[in-house]
Formats: C-alpha cells, sequence, structure tokens
C-alpha cells in the first residue's frame, strides 16, 4: 500500500505557513546554506542522482537540464519559473505558492547557484491576485533576511529575482512562448532547436522549470538523493502532488510517491461522491488521454501510464462519474484549445476550430454519420503536424473518447447530450436530490 | 513590506486625459521603476499594460501610446501584443470583474450554471457590463482551482465552491457596496483598478491577510495526519552518494 508523503505540504496546516519565520522554523533555508557550502557542479550532479524529473508536464530529467547548459557561452544565465498553471485540471502550484512560496524562493536561490544565474524570473499567470501578492511578500521577505540579493548568506553569491505577472494566455506555459512573453512580445511558441539552455531569454542560456520542480530541490538538499529515491520508482522518483478534482468525495492535494494509483488515491479521498461509479478521468490534465475505469490499478508514473496509453503530464486528476457525458466535456476542451491556440501553424489553427464546431453538433444531437470520422481525421492531420504541443494535446481527449465511448458520439447523431445525461445531475450541488433524477 | 499604496481616485470620466499633467508624471516614475527590474526594456511591456490599465479599467489608445513612449517602440507593437492577452481590455470594464469558470471541470460541477444564472440575472452577455458600470461578466478557462469547483474569480481574487444562488448573492452584494470577502484572499476585494497595479508589481501590503490554504488543500495533509503517515526520515535513506537503492 502507498502512502502519503507530506514533503512540501506538510506545514500547510499552520496559519503563518507563508511567513519566513514559519518556513525557517521547520528547516526552511537551511538547504540553501548547506547548498552555498557546495560547488555548483555538486548540486547539478545531486539532482541528477535523485532522479527528479520536471513537475510541469513533459517530465524531463531536471539534473540533465541544468547540465545542458554551455560551458563556454558568454552571455549571462536566467533561470524561469514556469507558475503559468493553466492546464485544464491543474490546481497544484498555485496553492503551494499562496500557502508556502518560500518553497519556491530557496529552490530558485539554490537552483540559479547550481547553474550560475544571477537573475530569475517567476512568470506566474496574472490571474491569481492573491498567489501574486505571497509570491512577491516571499520574495521581500527574502531579500531582507538577505536570503536573496547581495553575498547572500556571505557566501559572495548574488541574486536577484523578479516576479512577472503574465496577462492570460495558456500558451504562455509552453516553455518558448513564456520566454517570447517574458521579453514583451505575443505568446507565440519557437521554433526548437535552438534549445533555451543554449538560447532562451534574450537568446541567452536559460533553465526553465515548474515551480514544483524548483520547490523540490532544497528536500534534496537538505535529506539527499537517497531520501528522494526512497519514494516512487525507479524511473520516476521521488514524491508530487496528485490533484484531485470534481466527483470525488474529498477533492484536494494529495502528496504522494510516483507509482500511487488512482484506486488509492479515491481511498483516501473517500471515494467517488455519493458512491457513485467512475467513468472517465484525466491522468494529468486535459492534454492527456482520458481513463476509465479500467485503469484503476495502473501505477501514476511515468512510464506506468505511458504505457497505459496516456500520460502523467501535471497529475491533474479531473474524475467524472456516470452522471457526465464524455462529448460534453470534449467538446468544452476542444473549446478551450481553440480559444487557446496561439494561430501560428494552420493544422492547430483551423483544426480546433473544426473540431469544436463539430463537436457542438453532436452534443446537440445533431451530429452526421460522418462527424466521428471526421474528428479523427483532424486529430490525424494535427497529431505530429502542429508546431507545438498544445496542437498535440488537443487531440488527447477527442481520440481517447472515441475509443472508450464512440456509441457516445454516435448518440449524437439523433440524441442530444443533455437528454442521455441530464445536466443537473452533474454538478456539486446535485448530491442532494439523487432519488429525484435517478 | 511596502507600505499600503494610496488606491487611485476614480477618473472614469477622463479617459485618456490621465496620461498628461502631473498625473503622467507619477506614472513616468512608475513605469521607470518597472522598467529598471528588467535587464531589457521590453520585457516590462505586460507589466506596464497593467499599469494604464489600472490607471483607465481598460487599455485604452492613449494607455498604448503612453507604453510606447516609456518604451520607445511604435504603438502598433504594443497594439500586437495587447490584442494578444485577454486580461488585457480594450473597453472599459466594472468596477468589479466577475470571472465564472466554464472549463470542463468547473463546468460539469455547475460552473455552467452559475454563468447561465448570472446572465439572467444581470442581464448581461459574456464580456458585458451592467448598465450600472459595477459588474463586467465574462466566462474564464480553468482558473487552477479544480479542487474548489465551481469556481468564480471576482478582480482575480478567488471565491470558491460557488453555487448559482451563492453566486447571485455575491453580484447583489458587490453592487450594493456591500463587503465581500474572497475565499482565499483578502479580508476584502479591491477595485479591478487597484488589482492591474498588483499585477504591474506595486504591493498593496495586503499579502498577510487571508487564510495560507483552502479545505481542499489540506485534503491529503488531513488524511496523512490521521493513518500516522509521513514522508522517509532523511536518516531512514543512507547518506547522500553511498550505495545506489535506498530500499
Ligand atoms: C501548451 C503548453 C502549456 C504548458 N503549460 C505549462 C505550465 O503552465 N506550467 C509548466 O510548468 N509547464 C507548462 N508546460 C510545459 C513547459 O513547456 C515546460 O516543459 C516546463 O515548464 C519545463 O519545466 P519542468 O522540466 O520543470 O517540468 C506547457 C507546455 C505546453 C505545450
Ligand atoms: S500548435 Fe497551436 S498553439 Fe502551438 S504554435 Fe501552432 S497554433 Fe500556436
Ligand atoms: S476547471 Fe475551473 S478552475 Fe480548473
Amino acid at each position: 500500500m502507498t502512502t502519503l508523503t507530506p514533503i512540501l505540504s506538510r506545514n500547510w496546516d499552520r496559519p503563518d505557513s507563508f511567513t519566513l519565520a514559519a518556513y525557517r522554523e521547520t528547516g526552511g533555508y537551511e538547504a540553501l546554506r548547506a547548498a552555498l557550502g557546495m560547488t555548483p557542479d555538486a548540486i547539478v550532479d545531486l539532482v541528477k542522482a535523485s532522479g527528479l524529473r520536471g513537475r510541469g508536464g513533459a517530465g524531463f530529467p531536471t539534473g540533465m537540464k541544468w547540465g545542458f547548459l554551455p560551458k563556454d557561452n558568454p552571455n549571462p544565465r536566467y533561470l524561469v519559473v514556469n507558475a503559468d498553471e493553466s492546464e485544464p485540471g491543474t490546481c497544484k502550484d498555485m496553492p503551494l505558492l499562496l500557502a508556502n512560496p518560500h518553497a519556491l524562493v530557496e529552490g530558485i536561490a539554490i537552483a540559479s547557484y547550481a547553474i550560475n544565474s544571477r537573475n530569475a524570473f517567476v512568470y506566474v499567470r496574472g490571474e491569481v491576485l492573491h498567489v501574486i501578492r505571497r509570491l512577491r511578500n516571499a520574495v521581500a521577505e527574502a531579500y531582507e533576511a538577505g536570503l536573496l540579493g547581495k553575498d547572500i548568506l556571505g557566501s559572495g553569491f548574488d541574486l536577484d529575482v523578479v516576479v512577472h505577472s503574465g496577462a492570460g494566455a495558456y500558451i504562455c506555459g509552453e516553455e518558448t512562448a513564456l520566454l517570447d512573453s517574458l521579453e514583451g512580445y505575443r505568446g507565440q511558441p519557437r521554433l526548437k532547436p535552438p534549445f533555451p539552455a543554449v538560447a532562451g531569454l534574450y537568446a541567452s542560456p536559460t533553465v526553465v522549470n515548474n515551480v514544483e520542480s524548483i520547490a523540490s530541490v532544497p528536500g534534496i538538499v537538505a535529506n539527499g538523493a537517497d531520501w528522494f529515491t526512497s519514494m516512487g520508482t525507479e524511473k520516476s522518483a521521488g514524491f508530487g502532488f496528485f490533484s484531485l478534482s470534481g466527483h470525488v468525495t474529498r477533492p484536494g492535494q494529495y502528496e504522494a510517491p510516483l507509482g500511487v494509483t488512482l484506486r488509492e488515491l479515491l481511498e483516501m479521498a473517500g471515494g467517488v461522491r455519493d458512491g457513485r461509479r467512475l467513468k472517465f478521468w484525466t491522468p494529468g490534465g486535459s492534454s492527456t488521454p482520458i481513463f476509465t475505469e479500467e485503469h484503476l490499478d495502473i501505477p501514476l508514473d511515468f512510464e506506468s501510464v505511458g504505457a497505459a496509453g496516456s500520460m502523467l503530464g501535471t497529475r491533474a486528476l479531473q474524475i467524472f462519474d456516470e452522471t457526465t457525458s464524455v462529448v460534453r466535456a470534449v467538446r468544452g476542451w476542444i473549446e478551450f484549445y481553440a480559444h487557446e491556440s496561439c494561430g501560428k501553424c494552420t493544422p492547430c489553427r483551423e483544426g480546433n476550430f473544426w473540431m469544436a464546431q463539430v463537436l457542438r453538433r453532436i452534443e446537440a444531437g445533431k451530429g452526421t454519420e460522418e462527424d466521428v470520422a471526421k474528428l479523427l481525421d483532424i486529430c490525424d492531420n494535427l497529431l505530429g503536424r502542429s508546431f507545438c504541443a498544445l496542437g498535440d494535446g488537443a487531440t488527447s481527449p477527442v481520440t481517447s473518447a472515441i475509443k472508450y465511448f464512440r456509441e457516445e458520439f454516435i448518440a449524437g447523431t439523433h440524441t442530444p447530450a443533455w437528454e442521455l445525461f441530464p445536466y443537473q445531475r452533474t454538478t456539486r450541488w446535485a448530491s442532494e436530490s439523487v432519488e429525484e433524477d435517478a | 513590506m511596502s507600505a499600503p499604496e494610496t488606491p487611485p481616485t476614480p477618473r472614469d470620466e477622463t479617459a485618456g486625459d490621465v496620461f498628461s499633467g502631473e498625473n503622467r508624471a507619477r506614472l513616468e516614475l512608475d513605469a521607470k521603476d518597472v522598467i529598471a527590474r528588467y535587464p531589457k526594456p521590453r520585457s516590462a511591456l505586460l507589466p506596464l499594460l497593467h499599469l494604464v490599465q489600472s490607471e483607465e479599467g481598460f487599455v485604452s489608445t492613449a494607455g498604448i501610446a503612453f507604453c510606447a513612449e516609456q518604451l520607445g517602440i511604435t504603438t502598433a507593437e504594443v497594439t500586437a501584443v495587447a490584442t494578444f492577452y485577454t486580461m488585457y481590455k480594450r473597453r472599459p470594464v466594472g468596477d468589479y470583474h466577475v470571472g465564472v469558470c466554464t472549463n470542463p471541470l468547473c463546468a460539469v460541477m455547475g460552473g455552467d450554471e452559475i454563468f447561465a444564472g448570472l446572465k439572467e440575472h444581470l442581464d448581461v452577455g459574456n464580456d458585458e457590463t451592467t448598465a450600472d458600470g459595477k459588474i463586467t461578466l465574462e466566462h474564464l478557462e480553468c482558473n487552477a482551482a479544480c479542487d474548489f469547483a465551481p469556481v468564480v474569480m471576482v478582480n482575480w481574487e478567488f471565491f470558491d465552491d460557488q453555487t448559482p444562488e451563492s453566486a447571485k448573492k455575491l453580484v447583489d452584494d458587490l453592487r450594493l457596496g456591500k463587503d465581500v470577502k474572497p475565499t482565499r484572499g483578502p479580508n476584502s476585494l479591491c477595485t479591478w483598478k487597484q488589482a492591474s497595479r498588483v499585477l504591474a508589481g506595486f504591493d498593496d501590503g495586503r499579502a498577510a491577510e487571508g487564510p495560507q490554504a483552502g479545505a481542499p488543500s489540506l485534503a491529503g495533509l488531513e488524511v496523512a495526519r490521521e493513518r500516522g503517515w509521513r514522508a522517509p526520515e532523511p536518516a531512514a535513506a543512507p547518506a547522500p552518494a553511498d550505495e545506489e537503492d535506498a530500499e
């Protein structure tokens, strides 16, 4: 049985958890002190040995990413933290920054020292005012305490950290679009290569990492790589937030070793609401192919989820019970991708627009015999042919939903989804009236 | 910590004029402060757009010209950026921007019903402002609070776990000028313009207000405490960089 491992969340039940004083009382900034006594390369090696993989979705090994920065490039180096958190279902970084922003600030100081960066940026989505206040405040507290700024803890290491608010665009979570946005342009992805490690912010060597990746670093420095690898699986080491939302009795953040299963998590969260049956779920946000009941025992690590036909993504477990129309959910997600497509490439811009039209028609019971084939055809033209992963991601809900629930799409040729699955039965307040509706 | 900012006085009626005279001098100082944060001035464009929005409640042609002048770029370049991002509004916004998440998770949990209810109750469509100029209603994509679904944001503060009734009461209270309190935010709401100023990077001194976490954020921690589960002790693991394979 897998048990929870509260690490980043361990102090969240203290009302003052977000303050420097509280963070220090629970050992905060000791890892920074230790790190400053090590060589930068030793820290990179330690993070490599820990097996930490990016927590922003793609799972790229963090230490290896740091090691890619060219040694001979004379330009300044930058650390950019991705706090754009906009992948549908993903809701871990924002509560982390609200309750425990110093974990990120300490991670930034250590990571910057390790990669020899004097300027770090946190790109936070703009639509979360209080999160931005808390993070800015934590940065200000750290400056005052000599944990950021000039000559940190007397080590001679200088670091400036800037909190930068985005302005509403999902695509700015994609690392190269983020860099364009941070440079003051429209957030559109860049052609790779060159990768950010070689030519990132202001064409300088840059590391882009997710909030949770960087916030995991102090624990690794304080407790060692073996402590980290004692959790998780061989290739998916350590712990992470599993964010349960939707039709579950106790939605929320569950910090667990990678490899925990949805069955285990649901047991901890009181099960699917009202004893209803699980219908479909996303393992890692809307861009990861949906799963069903048959996947309850898949270990939620990068390899196992991949082998089962999806992706671990951001561990955004959106749970939908039997009352939900899968067509409705997929239509909503595709409207999202259509809205958020940056318009740079045709397959994504046009493909999502057309899929939204077709899906609206199917939802309304006015689909045609050819519509399912048409959707699959558009996905075919999108997957692997779009300029960035947003376009690929958009195909995930469509192809996976058709794979598991084709009959519901076919039913859309004659019956509206809201007749098959009355929409008032899915709401949070519908649980009171189960009998009447059933 | 920095002292609370003096709230900007309402100037809706003088659209554009805020970028002249004494007020311009003050804004130019703010703009300098923003630009100085970055290695390259152009990086200041997003915060500068938040700054001009904090003056007028939206990004006007005059606001765009102000940004362009501060950075030495063309108004066309600024316009191209301003129109790319959904948080910059090209028309005046009410005192309160009410956003209802209708991304599928929230939609299914009731966000669709809340949004439909508010449209009817306020007699406005998406992205429209009530006749009294108080409220602008908009539907939102996922706001990273899915475990609190259905979610409503007012001036980008969290109002978690809403129902159609609670959302209607919320907008009624806003229109009546009653105090409303975000579920995870400061003790009271600031105006849309004040919120934009925080986004431009000027603190309002309210970071310590409000709870550290909502109940769902603590759900896992509570289970762990009840069942006596903890992360492994560092001592239990072999010293760093020793043998592979801890357990
Ligand atoms: C459309 C799109 C949106 C993304 N949004 C985010 C995001 O909000 N946060 C994030 O950390 N990574 C996001 N990513 C992944 C980033 O491109 C990048 O892989 C990540 O920030 C790297 O950090 P990590 O290695 O620490 O995971 C997104 C990718 C795509 C294609
Ligand atoms: S795939 Fe979509 S989001 Fe990505 S570059 Fe193309 S149009 Fe833009
Ligand atoms: S779906 Fe509404 S906050 Fe994520």
